[in-house]
């Protein structure tokens, strides 16, 4: 039988061509009469019926076969449809056309209206009177509380232990189930100019309220992905006390400019370069990225950078006007997934 | 500016920078207008109204507790007069009979002579309306007589030609269940139009009729909706509804006949500071933290009409759109935005809607 001479064929991989391309006429026979299959056999096998597909045939192994056959096919003819694409690109030379640039997401990303100008005077105007004038005009500098939700774990508590080593003039305290509202007059008092609380669930960091201090925005992340320094492959050795410098990358619209001056507001003045230390938030798909290095220049376009410090990634559920208050404190911005997410090429940050 | 009769602008908006911006919906573009030409944070504006003679003066209360008066037809700023009396920004302005009515967030709410601009000259009354005031309306069918109510500022109707006692007291509602006081914080009042009742909106997310011709002081109706304060409300040009808004940007249709919610709208993303319905037609505009004015379609279909982004925190205060023709601004929605502005975009999300039909050009009513 036709079969039982297939089934045969089937075991080595190798065997597969031929002895498919010996099974077609026999396969021809079986299915009986109609149009060839994609025009994928030698013309004289096959005779499958019009709008036939491999996914029709009921034998598995047998529609496996068909399958990788066609696969087969269809690498080959891509192979040869590249190579006849870069001889011809070759041949012309100079004058080929430019190579076409790829879509991604982040090119194709929907144009945002609320992307600043950077000639814009009315926003140059509001960022230059908001709640991080004072910082930016060099009237205070910052000084940075971190603490933690309730009975921390092992893993936050350490988180925060590196994130004082990475902001310079932070420090660490223990949360004892005090109330956020009432630890804040008594930071505002103390003269500390943010509030970082690292909110924990199951053992792990998971959370991050940042909070500017005397009356500024509040901004609620999710933190996902959080590596600790002993979990950093290849890093390098602690980091020194030496101020860092920052990185904003990619915070273009007028909400996501609110966020990176909020992160810059974290950090002093006047980095010490000679501590080679740099802190990256980079913002892509409304994913933030922060990293922490250290680089040295081993020649003038050759650099080498060390991971040091934590890593994690955050994304922004609210930006809250005035310090924390979820309650009755109005949002400046709220993350509705039913209603903002609903195309995968549109970002707000 | 050139003289901007020809311009028509739909919507006036305050922001927090002092700056007024008039909005073209047909041409999507917003225009600047400031009084001295910069910005300035400390010109906030507070409340907006209309001035005398038609819809022609705008009345801009700032919150460095001047009044500018600014002229619609010739685009520019035209006096200021200074109210001082009481702490805080302004939280009510009116216009009465050739008098203005200012009320200020301490309670004091002033009544002063409208022609003498620059001179600050004494109020013709004074009246202390009590401490922490969110909202003071003035009554459209009786201009003489004012609302007020805030936070612990139980609500009170005044008639300034009596201000000794005010008209109507409210009486807070029962203690809850637990027996224990329910806090007071009216955000926003309006007067129904057709009889004397008024509608408030508070801060505790509820929603409460009076009536002063009852002889019950206490709501008439309340009603709850969400878990965040209501900071904005509008009243529907159908006259049966009211829009509210809260902190989060969730918009809210609610019929105070039923006490029954009809509807939601959606898009804001920031938490609402004004809303104003067009007097007539369904449509209505909100504004907020986020920086954008959204006109809304409020029924059939319910939805997103028009967007603008402003790129300054929206406060209070937007103006009725006025009359527009009808025809252009239907059409205008495919035209080309100055900006770059989306087209409109027709989200339909409505619990309880009614049958929607899918030619816009049908819904004029």
């Amino acid at each position: 039988m036709a079969k039982a001479g297939e089934k045969s064929g089937g075991s080595g991989k190798k065997g597969l061509k031929r002895k498919a391309a010996v099974a077609d006429p026999q396969e021809a026979a079986v299915a009986g009469d109609g149009a060839t299959e994609g025009g994928v056999q030698p013309p004289k096998a096959t005779a499958f019926p019009p709008g036939f597909s491999i996914s029709e045939i009921k034998n598995k192994q047998r529609r496996h076969l068909m399958f990788t056959r066609w696969k087969q096919q269809q690498r080959k003819e891509k192979l040869i449809a590249k190579k006849k694409l870069k001889k011809e690109r070759e041949a012309l030379g100079d004058k080929a056309p430019p190579k076409p640039v790829p879509k991604t997401i982040d090119n194709q990303r929907v144009y945002d209206e609320t992307t600043v100008d950077p000639n814009d005077e009315e926003v140059a105007y509001d960022e230059s009177t908001d709640e991080f004038a004072p910082y930016f005009n060099r009237e205070t500098s910052p000084k940075i509380l971190i603490t933690t939700s309730d009975r921390p774990h092992g893993r936050t508590v350490k988180l925060c232990q590196q994130l004082s080593t990475v902001i310079p003039n932070s420090h660490v305290y223990y949360r004892r189930g005090l109330a956020l509202k009432k630890i804040i007059p008594q930071c505002i008092s103390r003269d500390f100019t943010d509030l970082i609380v690292v909110n924990e669930d199951r053992k792990t960091p998971n959370g991050l309220i940042l909070s500017h201090l005397p009356n500024g925005p509040t901004a609620h992340f999710k933190m996902s992905s959080v590596r600790l320094r002993k979990e950093i492959k290849r890093r390098g050795k602690d980091p020194t006390e030496h101020v860092p410098e920052i990185i904003l990358n990619n915070f273009t619209t007028r909400l996501g400019h609110s966020i990176g001056r909020m992160f810059a507001s974290l950090f002093p003045h006047n980095p010490q370069f000679i501590g080679r230390q740099v802190a990256t938030f980079h913002n892509q798909r409304d994913y933030i990225f922060f990293r922490f290095h250290r680089y040295i220049f081993k020649s003038e376009k050759k650099v080498g950078i060390q991971e040091l410090g934590p890593r994690f990634t955050l994304k922004l559920r609210s930006l809250q006007k005035g310090t924390f208050d979820s309650k009755y404190g109005e949002y400046e911005w709220v993350h509705k997934p039913r209603e903002m997410d609903t195309s995968r090429r549109k970002f707000h940050l | 500016m050139a003289a901007s009769s020809a311009r028509r602008y739909h919507v006036w908006v305050g922001t927090e920078t002092g700056i007024l911006k008039g909005v073209d919906l047909q041409r999507k573009h917003a225009s600047n207008f400031t009084a001295t030409g910069q910005p300035r944070r400390e010109a906030a504006v507070s409340v907006l109204c209309w001035g005398a003679g038609g819809e022609t003066q705008i009345l801009v209360g700032c919150t460095d507790r001047m009044v500018r008066c600014f002229n619609t037809e010739e685009g520019a700023f035209e006096g200021q007069r200074r109210c001082p009396g009481g702490e805080g920004a302004f939280r009510g302005l009116a216009q009465a009979e050739g008098m203005l009515i200012t009320c200020v967030d301490s309670g004091v709410l002033s009544v002063w002579r409208s022609d003498d601009k620059e001179a600050p000259s004494d109020p013709l009354l004074e009246l202390k309306v009590g401490p922490g005031v969110c909202r003071m309306r003035q009554d459209p069918a009786r201009p003489h007589v004012v609302a007020t109510g805030g936070k612990e500022n139980a609500l009170k109707v005044w008639d300034l030609q009596r201000p000794e006692e005010p008209l109507f007291r409210a009486k807070n509602v029962r203690n809850d269940w637990l027996d224990l006081r329910v806090p007071v914080w009216d955000q926003d009042i309006y007067f129904i139009p057709g009889s004397q009742k008024l509608i408030t909106c508070t801060g505790y997310h509820q929603v409460r009729v009076y009536d002063p011709t009852s002889p019950q002081r206490r709501p008439v109706l309340e009603t709850t909706y969400g878990e965040y304060p209501l900071t904005a409300m509008a009243l529907t040009p159908g006259g049966n509804s009211v829009i509210v808004g809260n902190t989060r940007g969730q918009l809210a249709e609610i019929d105070f006949r039923q006490g029954r919610l009809l509807g939601c709208l959606r898009g804001l993303a920031g938490g609402v500071r004004a809303l104003q319905c067009h007097p007539s037609r369904p449509l209505l505009a909100s504004c907020g933290l986020d920086r954008v004015l959204r006109i809304h379609r409020i029924r059939r279909p319910r939805g997103l009409e028009h967007k603008d982004e402003l790129e300054e925190p929206q406060e209070p205060s937007e103006e009725p759109p006025e009359d527009s023709e009808v025809d252009e601004l239907w059409a205008s929605l495919e035209a080309a935005a100055k900006r770059q502005l989306p087209q409109a975009n027709r989200t339909l999300r409505a619990p309880g809607t009614r049958k929607r039909r899918k030619c816009p050009r049908a819904t004029v009513p």
